[in-house]
């Protein structure tokens, strides 16, 4: 059972949902992203999603787009993300690492070479936004030798072909895009997400996750109580831009938050 | 594959070859198969067809002329240079052909509005005028950086009631307008059509861009005969995105003995890295959607690109460019920002047609072949655009203060 499966399984269990956080590896700075992930985990994350830096993050919105911005000014790229993992499992064998980023730093290493790295480097998952399942046959059959799970996007506006055909093709869990629009955006309506969930907990066993516009403990709650997992990125990102200096206390504050919310 | 069967691709999901595709987020997705669906109607739609050149004649001007530079030739020594004027086109470049064909399809489709990337701010401007053309609310990105380099054609586009918003990120230019644009579609892919400017980002976009512009190439092949009594040895058109050079070279694709020639913004020269030459210097990957010759680092991040021509600027290059590269069908060549501002001013002095930047590339790789070439020998020019709004920019170079 790979290590994301075993998460899943423990916390239905537990009757608890998982609480998946988002940082890009390397902002605000290189020398704090492995203790902002034991922060999270300490805080009651349960996956890490880290994101590899890129120069278009087309997908995202302003906050992710700086913190992109600010991590390549430290030179992070999918080698140094790599080995941030690595770090991070040297003293955490049980807290997937899910890497999430744009298909260009993973082509230009060359997919097979990342599929070896990234299993000698302790990752779980990868998220590659702009590979849809018609684009990621190649990534598939890399990722099928090293166990890692490929993790796919839905969104509002995915038909119920789509629907099917991501279920298909995806491992590891489902990633529910909550909103139109680009990461961090707007206000999110529960009822039409839930709804959405349903739609697509019809097709999959696997777990299905929601994120993109939760900002809060108390929406964080709400998704919980019908999706199995709740992703927050923009706004941990904005934490840390607000309290330069304090980053990694405010991030565990800030999730242990959004833990007590979920499991109340 | 047969070089007969170029002009067939894309295949069904946006493929020339490797390159192509549809690399987007699953957000991205639904819009692009309705548009998709909605331009293969139009385009089998012959009502949709003939209002498209209906509009091209009345509203754009076309055909445009093809022009024999006589004086230029005889300059030169070698080869007869012909020049298609695209330049004389309504809003003064090619790029027109295609904002007429995609408004077309925005109102088809029942978008109340339409949204645009620029860098030198052409497209922004040929956008905006359709826009205003079929009354369309209308919004330009623009990098900041562009913004402050070309206020001419924001203050153009705000008179055709446009509202340019400013890019900060990134690089501030041509690129991160296209990310910006993006990211304005998937939020409001409801009320909004994205006007893509040249024949990159997903499928359909290389496809149906090449396919409104390749009444450049169609007419060439008419205008040809005519005028010269052949076909030309080669077409030349400079390539940033690519669309003007799709546009002339589609149609001359099964046509053998007819060379197609690319000419890229070597900037200070390939050699420096301080370039825009992706076909030349780049390396496969992927970038807006498609899969094509980009630059870039070795972690895969995406440079900085460097041109006298703004609307060369670009990392990326249409797939389709790409494929014909690989294949062989066509060659690409760097011409330098001093090489291209000698033949701005040569077309200029001998022949009283002052070239776009971008298409004065393409000018200059016809100066340089000319002479080694026969004077029965004809090269034909896709002269994409006028230079009025580079003044500021020659000027410049030249240390004249306007």
């Amino acid at each position: 059972m790979s290590r994301i499966q075993s998460t899943f399984a423990r916390l239905t269990n537990e009757h608890r949902k998982a609480l998946i956080p988002f940082i890009t590896a390397g902002d605000p700075a290189p020398a704090l992203t492995v203790p902002l992930m034991h922060a999270l985990v300490e805080a009651g994350a349960d996956v890490i999603e880290l994101g590899v830096p890129f120069s278009d993050p087309m997908a995202d919105g302003p906050v992710i787009q700086r913190s992109s911005e600010r991590a390549l000014k430290h030179g992070v790229g999918l080698a140094q993300v790599l080995g941030f993992a690595a770090e991070f499992r040297q003293t955490n064998a049980a807290t997937p690492v899910v890497l999430m980023g744009y298909a260009n730093p993973v082509e230009r290493m060359g997919l097979d070479r990342f599929a070896q790295d990234a299993q000698a480097a302790g990752v779980d998952g990868v998220l590659v936004v702009d590979y849809p399942p018609e684009e990621s046959a190649e990534l598939h059959a890399s990722m099928r030798g090293v166990g890692i799970d490929v993790i796919y996007l839905l969104s509002p506006t995915s038909s119920a072909a789509r629907i099917e055909r991501v279920c298909q093709a995806a491992q590891g869990y489902i990633y529910y895009v909550s909103l139109k629009g680009v990461t961090g955006a707007g206000h999110l309506d529960t009822a039409d997400v839930e709804t959405a969930i349903a739609r697509i907990k019809a097709r999959t066993s696997l777990p299905v996750g929601v994120g993109f516009g939760i900002r809060d403990g108390d929406t964080a709650r709400r998704i919980a109580a019908f999706a199995d997992a709740v992703v927050i990125g923009s706004r941990i990102i904005q934490e840390m831009e607000a309290h330069p200096g304090q980053e990694v206390s405010r991030v565990r504050a800030l999730a242990a938050d959004i833990r007590k919310a979920m499991d109340a | 594959m047969q070089l007969n069967d170029l002009p067939t691709l894309p295949d069904e999901r946006g493929h020339f070859g490797p390159y192509g595709g549809i690399f987007v987020a699953e957000t991205l997705q639904a819009a692009l198969e309705d548009l998709k669906r909605e331009y293969f109607k139009a385009k089998a739609d012959p009502a949709f067809q003939a209002e498209f050149h209906r509009e091209l004649k009345h509203y754009v001007g076309r055909p445009s002329p093809i022009y024999h530079a006589r004086r230029l030739s005889d300059e030169l020594g070698g080869a007869q240079v012909y020049l298609k004027r695209e330049d004389l086109n309504h809003t003064g470049a090619h790029k027109v052909n295609n904002t007429v064909g995609q408004a077309l399809l925005a109102r088809r489709m029942g978008k109340p509005r339409v949204i645009a990337e620029t860098g030198a701010g052409q497209h922004g401007v040929a956008t905006a005028t359709v826009a205003a053309r079929y009354g369309l609310e209308c919004v330009v990105y623009m990098g900041s950086e562009d913004v402050k380099r070309q206020a001419q054609n924001v203050y153009r586009m705000k008179l055709l009631g446009a509202t340019v918003v400013p890019v900060d990120s990134g690089s501030k230019t041509l690129k991160d307008a296209l990310n910006e644009a993006m990211r304005d579609w998937v939020t409001n892919v409801e009320t909004t059509f994205y006007i893509i400017g040249t024949v990159a980002g997903p499928h359909p976009y290389p496809m149906m861009v090449r396919d409104f512009n390749s009444v450049v190439g169609k007419e060439c092949l008419t205008q040809m005969p005519e005028l010269a009594g052949r076909q030309p040895d080669a077409v030349l058109a400079c390539v940033g995105g690519g669309s003007n050079a799709m546009g002339i070279f589609y149609d001359y694709i099964p046509v053998q003995g007819v060379r197609l020639i690319g000419v890229e913004a070597g900037g200070e020269g390939v050699a420096t890295g301080r370039h825009a030459a992706s076909l030349t210097a780049g390396t496969p990957g992927v970038l807006h959607g498609n899969r094509t010759y980009l630059i870039q680092d070795a972690n895969g991040q995406i440079l900085d690109t460097h041109s006298v021509s703004a609307g060369l600027d670009y990392p990326g290059v249409g797939p389709e460019h790409a494929w014909l590269k690989d294949s062989g069908r066509a060659e690409y060549v760097a011409i330098n920002d001093d090489e291209a501002l000698a033949a701005f001013h040569r077309l200029c002095r001998t022949e009283g047609i002052i070239p776009a930047l971008e298409s004065s590339h393409a000018v200059a790789h016809a100066i340089k072949m000319a002479p080694t070439m026969a004077k029965d020998r004809i090269l034909l020019v896709n002269l994409s655009g006028r230079g009025d709004k580079d003044m500021a920019t020659v000027a410049e170079r030249g240390n004249i203060a306007l």
